[in-house]
């Protein structure tokens, strides 16, 4: 009888073996990506907006604070989009014939919001709140990015859990000096582990890590 | 082998769906703030509040408080008192607000004026400098000319503090040399608007 196994099968076996732990981690290699990539999370994609406003135009070039639009940031916990007088307040006197701010204008005399899709969205289970963060010292850009960058506006976190409690857990790596909140172009300082405990006990800032804090 | 195969696609199947399945809980029927509904006529979620509908602390009786104006004229004081921390707010608030267009001067000179916007008066106009503060606390609230109104986006509180930080602005650019005096005597003529000494 010939030989049921012949010698190439010893390679062949180890072969198989390589290739089930290499096709099972690459697996979840492709499952993890998926799942942190943009695919998935939608970091650095910017949805299509009914008007072409932009960031990068309003705050870099004409230097227009951020809570000149988005007026709730310190006193709710919602950043608030600006209401169309808002625009109206300069495009009723500036580009006030061109074609790209006609949405505007559309939008005053008919009285109809303009509609922007929504960039950030956490699930609704989620209970985010901007005041808190704004006044314990979180800046825009350490959450947004370089907003005044971006012609549309893309995230560039995933607010994906381990996001939020990474900071929550222990905040002195993120905080910075109120007064550097809205400050976009804000660099962390080399000192940034004793500057942030420092900032934390001034501020009397807590590591709110309790699942109730926001999922209520 | 056939048990072997389908427990691989059902794992497969559980790590994928693991990770991309966004299921039912993120989106629930209720609204976020702002969200589109199309149960009103105008889309809103969010519905204006009914005329003559009085919120809690939202009664405004102290009339040159609220409006800058008794008998129909605008106020020559400070309805509320303002200490250095005020002006301090006043400034912050001001350079968000106002200096896009009037410069973090006020000499009229801001950003958005270079690009076409209509040129506003440098704050030390002399028709400026002797206008009462209700004047000014009249334009933010109700707009001026082709200025519009900040009402809603300067809290009525604030509007006080910008209009002491703009008299601080002249002052400090253009002070004639009694006027700041002039200015304490005014205050301490009318007896209000706090200490004299406000405009610190
Ligand atoms: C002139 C008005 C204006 C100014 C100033 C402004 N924004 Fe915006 N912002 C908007 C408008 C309008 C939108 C909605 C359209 C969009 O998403 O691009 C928006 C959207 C955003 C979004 C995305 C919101 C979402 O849908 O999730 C972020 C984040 C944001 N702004 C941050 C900032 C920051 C940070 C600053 C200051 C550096 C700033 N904005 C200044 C008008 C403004
Ligand atoms: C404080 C003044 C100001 C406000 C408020 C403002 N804009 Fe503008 N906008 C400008 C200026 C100045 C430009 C010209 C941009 C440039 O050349 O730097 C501009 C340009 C634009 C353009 C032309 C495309 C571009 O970016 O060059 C669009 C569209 C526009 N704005 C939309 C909006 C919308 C929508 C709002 C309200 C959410 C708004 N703007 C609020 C000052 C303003
Ligand atoms: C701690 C992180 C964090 C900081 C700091 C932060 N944001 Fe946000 N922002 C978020 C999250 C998360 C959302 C999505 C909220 C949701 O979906 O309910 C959001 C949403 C927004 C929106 C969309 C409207 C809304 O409120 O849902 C705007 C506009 C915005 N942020 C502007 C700002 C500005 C301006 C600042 C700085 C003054 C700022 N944010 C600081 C995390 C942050
Ligand atoms: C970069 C740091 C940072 C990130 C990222 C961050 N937070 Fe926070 N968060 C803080 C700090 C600091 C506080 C204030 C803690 C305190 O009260 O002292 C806070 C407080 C809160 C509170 C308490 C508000 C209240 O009223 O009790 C909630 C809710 C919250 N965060 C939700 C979130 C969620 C949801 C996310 C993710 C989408 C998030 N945070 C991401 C730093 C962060
Ligand atoms: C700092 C804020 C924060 C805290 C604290 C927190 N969560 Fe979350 N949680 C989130 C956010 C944000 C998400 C949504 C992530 C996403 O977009 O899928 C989430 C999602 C979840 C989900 C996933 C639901 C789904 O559909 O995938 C579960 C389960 C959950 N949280 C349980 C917990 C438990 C249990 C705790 C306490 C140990 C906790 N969370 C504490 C912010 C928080
Ligand atoms: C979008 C540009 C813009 C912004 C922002 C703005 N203004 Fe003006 N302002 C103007 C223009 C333009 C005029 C001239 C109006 C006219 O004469 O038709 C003006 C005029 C004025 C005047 C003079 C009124 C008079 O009697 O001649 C005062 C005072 C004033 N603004 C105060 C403010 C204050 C305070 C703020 C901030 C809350 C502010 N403005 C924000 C554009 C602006």
């Amino acid at each position: 009888m010939a030989q049921l196994f012949r010698p190439s099968s010893n390679t062949i076996a180890k072969v198989s073996i390589a290739f089930v732990v290499l096709l099972a981690a690459s697996t979840l290699a492709v499952a993890y990506i998926m799942d942190r990539g943009p695919w998935i999370t939608d970091v650095r994609v910017a949805p299509e907006q009914p008007v072409y406003f932009s960031h990068k135009h309003h705050v870099k070039d004409d230097g227009i604070d951020c809570r000149y639009c988005h007026t709730g940031v310190e006193t709710s916990h919602f950043a608030g989009l600006p209401p169309t007088e808002t625009c109206m307040t300069c495009h009723s006197q500036i580009w006030s014939n061109a074609s790209v701010t006609q949405p505007i204008r559309d939008s005053w005399t008919s009285g109809k919001s303009i509609a922007w899709t929504r960039v950030h969205d956490l699930p609704d289970f989620v209970y985010f709140n901007h005041s808190i963060h704004i006044n314990k010292g979180i800046g825009c850009s350490t959450c947004h990015g370089q907003v005044q960058d971006m012609p549309w506006v893309y995230k560039v976190n995933t607010l994906y859990m381990n996001w939020c409690v990474n900071c929550h857990r222990n905040p002195a790596q993120f905080i910075r000096p109120k007064s550097e909140v809205f400050n976009m172009d804000y660099k962390y300082p080399s000192d940034q582990a004793q500057l942030g405990a420092q900032l934390v006990k001034e501020y009397h800032v807590q590591s709110l890590t309790d699942c109730t804090t926001c999922h209520r | 082998m056939f048990r072997r195969k389908s427990a691989w696609v059902v794992v497969l199947a559980g790590v994928l769906g693991a990770s991309a399945c966004r299921n039912d809980m993120h989106n629930q029927p209720r609204y976020k703030t702002f969200a589109a509904t199309d149960f009103f006529g105008d889309g809103r979620s969010e519905r204006p509040t009914i005329e003559d509908t009085v919120a809690r602390g939202q009664l405004h009786l102290d009339e040159a408080r609220y409006t800058g104006k008794v008998n129909g004229k605008d106020v020559d004081y400070f309805p509320i008192q303002i200490t250095k921390a005020d002006l301090e707010r006043g400034q912050e608030r001001f350079n968000i607000y106002c200096s896009p267009c009037h410069g973090r001067l006020g000499n009229g000179h801001g950003m958005i004026v270079g690009r076409g916007l209509r040129q506003p008066p440098n704050y030390t106009d002399p028709r400026l400098m002797d206008a009462p503060v209700g004047h000014f606390f009249d334009v933010m609230t109700n707009g001026y000319g082709a200025m519009y109104s900040y009402a809603s986006r300067v809290a009525n509180d604030d509007r006080w503090r910008i209009a002491a930080y703009i008299r601080a602005l002249q002052l400090s650019q253009n002070a004639p040399p009694d006027l700041a005096r002039q200015q304490q005597t005014r205050n301490l003529r009318t007896g209000q608007g706090g200490p004299a000494g406000g405009m610190k």
